[in-house]
């Protein structure tokens, strides 16, 4: 018998069935979570087939947060978030409010997700979680409302595509860089179905905030799941960050003749920033490729990228300095607790000094009707995971993604700036600890 | 699940994404007429006044990639479109699609249909006919356990059952 992935493990557990790639099996899920977008229409289903003595299979592990529209910028949004608060209330979910933050951010900060778990969300970018270990997976609002009655999904166990990065990661290249480089090498739809699985020296040595980066967008790939094996640094994260006591199974680990669809294998030493250029994803190249480029308007935040460290990293770089001129820096924490942070720090103070807009927690313009959203003709540089025509505003606008530390030396010189021109002692983020302590 | 008759083919390109699709600022509503009106509001302003109910949806690779908003499928439905035909579809949108019972097939080749030709698509023989060039496509049949799924209704009903089984 051939070894398993980890993603084949979780779904065996959570199925009770021996589940090997390709199969499809029904699972019990752990944690499930919707928003102001796809709640309403997650409800609407809910309510459809459960009739009159509708019930939540597990209330305790229903999660809502009001993220898209945070505040809402309009009657039809704020109608949306009190159908979310009414439900919630009525049928005793979770629910978290305005600036509470982004929904994946608030799932780990508030302890839903424990490494094995299986997680369903009605947001694409749920394949987060695999920064913990766990299986997430996002899923519509169909699949989630009939999710909310029974607490089971129906899977297709999927093939799992290995990348390995060896060594250690050179100055200015975070996970960032890597997840744009391997959108990069396999395409936008180049891990469709399948689990993107994250190994090697390099990824173990990385914090688990940068970890959540490359879950987060194995769905730019097309992915079913992002995983990385949870080891001590991730039990140590959940115990500082969420209170949790989950230890390290040495079983949840992909077993060492597990089966590959494809395995990529890089040095860290020959990785360089990467960009990706409009307007997709898959885009990636060396960041000099694209330095020079004027940017109207830099925007810092995401379920990717909007955690303490990310935006600690802009405000190292800009401390006693301006954004450019003819420049905008948005800056949105991707929750309260990282708000929060940000205000005791000082680091909110260095970016409002330095003319940077500071909003409250939430996706902010990467939902691309407000706080920030780009006209006709803009160009932007976005920590963000998604350049899609469109995708922050205007069909005219074009916007580059990049790390935390692009933005900033980009917001500094108000073009495109590979972050290795800067002094990297002030933004070292591979010093800074999870939980924002400087070791 | 069969659609008769032929219809219009509306045609896009490679990595149509739900933004496309459905852009961020119409995702208020839940409403798939609502919706349908919005449909490539951005990307095909023309589409939503033009599309007549039984045409098709037909593009190229990987149709309906980035967000999970199953309001892009519910455009279509609400648009009156009949089916999307496409060389290949992103997990999420394919799942929400039959999840709606929105016809899906999955057929290589299809990315070459001329925009505006009138085709015909069979979801239980699984091709799609292009009437212009007299050209069939065959499609991939859906695995067996979606297949069933399919069978039995879809989704909702399937839950309703377990649900009541349970009772």
């Amino acid at each position: 018998m051939t070894g398993k992935t980890i993603t084949e493990k979780i779904l065996s557990e959570k199925s009770g069935a021996d589940a090997t790639a390709g199969d499809y099996v029904e699972a019990t899920v752990d944690a499930m979570v919707t928003h102001d977008v796809t709640g309403p229409l997650t409800i609407d289903v809910f309510e459809d087939v459960t009739g009159d003595d509708a019930a939540l299979a597990a209330p305790e592990n229903v999660v809502f947060t009001l993220d898209h529209h945070a505040p809402a910028d309009g009657v039809q949004a704020a109608n949306n978030h009190n159908i979310v608060r009414e439900f919630a209330a009525e049928y005793g979910a979770n629910q978290y409010e305005i600036s509470d933050g982004i929904c994946h951010q608030v799932m780990i900060e508030e302890g839903f997700v424990e490494p094995g778990d299986l997680v369903i969300g009605a947001d694409s970018h749920s394949t987060t979680y695999g920064g913990l270990g766990a299986l997430g997976t996002g899923v519509g609002s169909t699949d989630l409302g009939t999710a909310f009655a029974t607490g089971e999904l129906w899977f297709r166990v999927p093939e799992t595509i290995r990348f390995e990065v060896e060594g250690d990661l050179p100055d200015g290249v975070y996970a960032k860089d890597l997840i744009l480089r391997f959108i990069g090498d396999v395409g936008f739809d180049g891990a469709t179905y399948k689990t993107a699985e994250y190994g090697g020296s390099a990824i173990r040595d990385l914090p688990i905030h940068q970890r959540l980066v490359l879950s987060n967008m194995a769905i730019e790939m097309g992915g079913k799941a992002g995983i990385v094996e949870p080891d001590e640094r991730t039990a140590t994260y959940l115990e500082e960050q969420a209170g949790l006591e989950v230890g390290v199974d040495p079983d949840l680990a992909a077993d060492d003749d597990a089966s590959y669809e494809a395995v990529y294998t890089y040095e860290g030493a020959d990785l360089a920033p990467q960009v990706s250029k409009p307007s997709n994803p898959e885009n990636a190249v060396d960041v000099g490729e694209t330095t020079g480029t004027d940017i109207d308007q830099v925007f810092v935040g995401t379920c990717t990228n909007g955690r303490y460290e990310d935006i600690r990293v802009v405000a190292d770089v800009l401390t006693g300095e301006r954004v450019a001129p003819n420049t905008r820096l948005i800056v949105v924490p991707a929750s309260r607790a990282v708000y929060q942070r940000c205000l005791e720090t000082g680091v909110l103070e260095a970016l409002v000094d330095a003319g940077a807009t500071f909003q409250s927690a939430g996706c902010g313009p990467c939902f691309g009707t407000h706080q920030g959203a780009l006209g006709d003709g803009d160009v932007a540089l976005a920590t963000a995971n998604r350049n899609f025509p469109g995708r922050e505003g205007s069909m005219e606008s074009r916007v580059y993604l990049g790390s935390p530390a692009t933005a900033a030396a980009t917001a500094l010189y108000g073009e495109i700036t590979d972050p290795r021109e800067i002094d990297t002692t002030r933004y070292d983020d591979h010093a800074v600890s999870d939980v924002g302590v400087v070791r | 699940m069969s659609v008769d008759g032929t219809g219009r083919a509306w045609v896009f390109g490679d990595d149509i994404d739900t933004d496309q699709i459905t852009p961020s600022r119409f995702l208020v509503s839940s409403d798939p007429d609502e919706l349908g009106e919005h449909a490539f509001n951005d990307l095909r302003p023309e589409f939503a006044d033009g599309v007549e109910p039984g045409d098709f949806v037909v593009a190229g690779e990987n149709f309906g990639s980035g967000s999970s908003r199953e309001h892009a499928p519910l455009s279509l439905v609400g648009a009156g479109v009949a089916g999307v035909v496409a060389q290949s579809f992103a997990r999420i949108f394919f799942r929400n699609a039959i999840n709606l019972g929105l016809p899906v097939l999955i057929c290589p080749g299809v990315g070459e249909i001329d925009d505006g030709t009138e085709i015909s698509i069979d979801v239980d023989e699984g091709f799609v006919y292009d009437h212009d060039e007299e050209i069939r496509y065959d499609a991939e049949p859906l695995p067996p356990f979606l297949q069933d799924l399919v069978d039995q209704g879809g989704l909702k009903p399937y839950t309703r059952r377990k649900l009541e089984s349970a009772d």
